[in-house]
């Protein structure tokens, strides 16, 4: 099978060759061929021999450390839907609802992304680099269900052109892609994008489902009436794939043992979130003041933005110390935007753009650090030579 | 055993391949033609003192060095130039020699007499006459040793942690006494010290020579690396040299000054998983490979790629080519133009060597990993941050410095610590890491970029 593959490719590469009818072509043509088949690419310059992980596979592990979160997120879009109606449901109905709403929008996601990736792969005459097949699937990770899927469209369009090729695309942009994605649908179409009426399936159309998330509710000065093993398995109401925080710490656990995501974010992250939490626990002065730290933990996007999102290689600060630094920002500003800002309840999307912006500046002070420490040597060597 | 100091190094990685070299050491093999590469030699333009057809003995010089009239390279025995082989702007690539079987010899006056207080510029003079200068190379930049200037030391390290790294201690152990001759010629060259590495677990007789301030190095790959030992024990300030040489030139040089004429012996190990019976050879600078591949029973079914030197910083070399000036080890391992379905998924295809996480690679290659030179992707843009410093034991930021030596910033360069590093350091980097940037490259071309505009 593998020969009868390589002989079909190779007869249809022949067209996209220099000088051939497809030239121009040949990046998007690649992008599949590199797919199926590692290329027979030897070394050139440098070391002769080279690691078996490439882009690919880390991207794939990102993808493979998603999918738990991807799938309760699908049961549990169905499972809201059905207990609001009330009507009794096996754990099939309710995934199947679930994978009626989502798989559509994972595929709008997919076409507008890799469509404008493979456009510029082709106008630039590069490859297509893997990254989008991570924020492909992150976008309509962090969609309410109930978002129209050419908003998804749109946002999924300026993500790709503004956050990234208009930076120089994979490995260039500053703002990670996909909370992009949400921060323009959230600006852009408020309405769909918070209030009781987007959270579950159905909400708009059906008036006796509604469902605000904890957050909204919290900030709305009510009372919540989910408990904790509710926010901490995710049966709750909220953007598709963030509500449960057990799948996430899975996904999690998958990205730092295949070293594919930085345990250093991970853990400052959970740091500085706790700390802002408990330390707003010890003022209380208003309800989102007292709710518990470690319930900000659990709910919201809080540990989905930090395990995903906020360790996004690419925006995220890139020396070690920096990473420290950086990820426990992202958790500090996290709970202070959600206890200070009731019009912006799920505080970790901005936490983290804001934190991307800063983390080229982190970085710059951590490599000063390292400058003028060697500096520091060069002059006491001087000195010593002169006496 | 007095140490000056003991390094330990935790970051890097030990990659075990299979044929590793037996400690058997073959003498009678000698090959009929041999080639001096001008480009072994980092930075230099060479300037011809022969030519074609001409008649040379052992030690007659080649070549000299534009930037530098006084450095000469001899040749390495008596015979008849029978090639220059030139590349593109007619650069010198290679000069072939075709050996005559004599042993016309050209001798130098190496004695001192006896109570004659021996004189560093002497030894200089003699030194560069002779052809043995290019065995010292300096750092900053890895070039050859300027031998106008006087260093603030030299460092020799005996340790080699690399893939399919040789043994110091088997391949110099009949020679001590011109090792400690070589070293002792040495230290009257300079004022500043000769400083010796050795390895924590099995320093052999190394710790018994004098004359030399020891260091014990205990870590994986590249802790083997005099970089590495540099920055620990006397850090490169700019305008500081320091000189390395190898361990095996150490001992010719030793030996020079007691014959009198110049040693060109070198003793390769032939090895790597397409070799029967990988063992080392003695032999001379520049021989002809072919007849080294046929006794180690190097498989003729697959296609081979040579390396003169280690399979991570090494130098491609056609299997009818010949063996570099530096290298005391000759890999030989297969291409890997071949495709691979899917070959990109995580945890599968675990035989393919890798150090990173998403690979069982460390289960299934215990015993050593069939390697081979495919790329395993393609060139990405740099996505992935802090798998570099993983393979960097120095307190340099590795990712930070080779984008500044892309973007040739030299002020940012020379924060970084471009003058504290060679290419040969990025070897790791460029194997483990996952968008297969070219890092030596960059970092090479930083270097000469650092040479060009500031010197």
């Amino acid at each position: 099978m593998k020969n009868f593959f390589r002989n079909r490719l190779d007869l249809i590469k022949r067209n996209f060759q220099k000088g051939e009818r497809f030239e121009k072509f040949a990046p998007a043509l690649n992008a599949f061929d590199t797919f199926l088949f590692v290329p027979n690419h030897t070394t050139q310059k440098g070391s002769h021999i080279r690691d078996a992980v490439d882009l690919k596979r880390t991207m794939v592990t990102v993808i493979i450390a998603l999918m738990p979160a991807l799938i309760y997120g699908i049961y549990n879009t169905g499972y809201q839907y059905y207990t609001q109606l009330g009507e009794s449901f096996t754990f099939f109905d309710a995934f199947f609802h679930g994978s009626l709403k989502i798989i559509p929008m994972i595929i709008v996601s997919y076409i507008v992304g890799l469509g404008i990736e493979f456009g510029f792969a082709v106008y630039r005459g590069h490859d297509v680099n893997e990254g989008y097949l991570v924020t492909g699937l992150l976008i309509p990770m962090i969609m309410p269900v109930d978002i129209p899927l050419w908003m998804v469209a749109i946002s999924v369009a300026f993500a790709v052109l503004i956050a990234k090729e208009a930076f120089g695309g994979t490995g260039m942009n500053i703002l990670n892609p996909a909370l992009t994605a949400r921060a323009f649908a959230f600006f852009a179409y408020p309405t769909y994008m918070s209030g009781n009426k987007v959270w579950v399936s159905e909400a708009s159309n059906i008036d006796s489902i509604s469902g605000e998330t904890i957050l909204g509710s919290l900030a709305a000065g009510q009372k919540v009436n989910y408990s904790m093993i509710d926010m901490f398995i995710g049966s709750i109401p909220g953007s598709i794939a963030e509500t449960s925080t057990f799948w996430v710490i899975v996904g999690g656990l998958i990205l730092i043992l295949s070293g594919v995501g930085s345990w250093r974010i991970i853990v400052s992250g959970i740091l500085g979130g706790a700390f802002m939490g408990l330390l707003f626990n010890l003022l209380g002065l208003n309800s989102l003041m007292e709710f518990s730290w470690i319930n900000h933990l659990i709910v919201g996007g809080f540990a989905f933005g930090i395990v995903f999102m906020a360790t996004d290689p690419v925006s995220a600060a890139q020396t070690n110390q920096g990473k420290w630094i950086y990820g426990f920002l992202v958790g500090v500003f996290c709970i202070m935007i959600r206890v200070f800002n009731p019009a912006y309840p799920e505080g970790v999307m901005l936490a983290i753009l804001l934190m991307n912006v800063f983390a080229p500046t982190i970085d710059h002070y951590v490599v000063n650090a390292n400058i003028s420490k060697r500096k520091k040597r060069w002059s006491k060597e001087k000195l010593l030579k002169l006496e | 055993m007095n140490l000056t100091k003991s390094i330990r190094i935790q970051k890097g990685a030990n990659i075990k391949i299979l044929g590793e070299a037996s400690k058997i050491l073959k003498k009678n093999i000698v090959s009929s033609s041999f080639s001096i590469k001008p480009t072994d030699f980092f930075c230099i333009t060479p300037k011809l003192f022969v030519k074609e057809g001409d008649k040379v003995k052992m030690g007659t010089p080649l070549f000299y060095s534009k930037e530098n009239p006084k450095i000469k390279f001899v040749s390495p025995v008596s015979g008849t130039v029978r090639f220059i082989v030139r590349g593109a702007k007619r650069k010198i690539l290679e000069l072939i020699i075709d050996s005559d079987n004599k042993d016309s010899k050209i001798k130098y006056d190496v004695s001192f007499g006896n109570n004659e207080k021996i004189d560093s510029q002497k030894i200089k003079n003699l030194l560069l006459e002779s052809g043995c200068w290019p065995f010292l190379k300096q750092r900053p930049y890895g070039i050859l040793a300027d031998p106008e200037i006087s260093p603030k030391g030299i460092f020799i390290s005996t340790i080699d942690k690399s893939p399919l790294g040789i043994d110091y201690e088997f391949i110099l152990k009949s020679d001590i006494e011109n090792f400690q001759r070589g070293v002792n010629v040495l230290n009257q060259l300079f004022y500043g010290n000769i400083y010796l590495g050795v390895d924590s677990k099995y320093p052999g007789f190394f710790e018994n020579i004098k004359n030399v301030k020891i260091y014990d190095v205990k870590g994986p790959h590249p802790s083997g690396d005099i970089s590495f030992h540099i920055q620990r024990i006397s850090p490169i300030n700019p305008g500081e040299k320091i000189w390395t040489i190898n361990p095996e030139d150490v001992s010719n040089i030793g030996s020079f000054f007691k014959t009198g004429y110049f040693s060109p012996k070198r003793t390769i190990a032939i090895a790597g998983n397409v070799v029967e019976n990988p063992k080392y050879y003695e032999t001379i600078i520049g021989s002809e490979l072919k007849s080294f591949l046929k006794d180690s029973k190097v498989d003729e079914n697959v296609q081979i790629r040579c390396i003169n030197g280690n399979i991570l910083n090494g130098k491609t070399e056609s299997s009818k080519g010949f063996i570099g000036y530096f290298n005391n080890l000759v890999s030989i391992i297969p291409e890997g133009n071949e495709y691979r379905m899917f070959g990109w998924l995580p945890f599968f295809n675990n035989k393919v060597l890798s150090l990173n996480n998403t690979s069982l690679s460390w289960l299934f290659n215990r015993k050593g990993s069939e390697v081979n030179t495919n790329l395993n992707g393609e060139e990405r843009a740099l996505v992935v941050t802090g798998e570099m410093e993983k393979f960097f034991p120095m307190d340099i930021y590795p990712m930070q410095l080779i984008k500044a030596c892309l973007a040739g910033d030299i002020e940012k360069m020379e924060g970084l610590g471009i003058y504290e590093v060679i290419p040969e350091d990025f070897g790791l980097i460029d194997f483990s890491n996952t968008s297969k940037i070219e890092a030596q490259e960059i970092i090479r071309e930083g270097i000469e970029l650092m040479i060009k505009e500031v010197g």
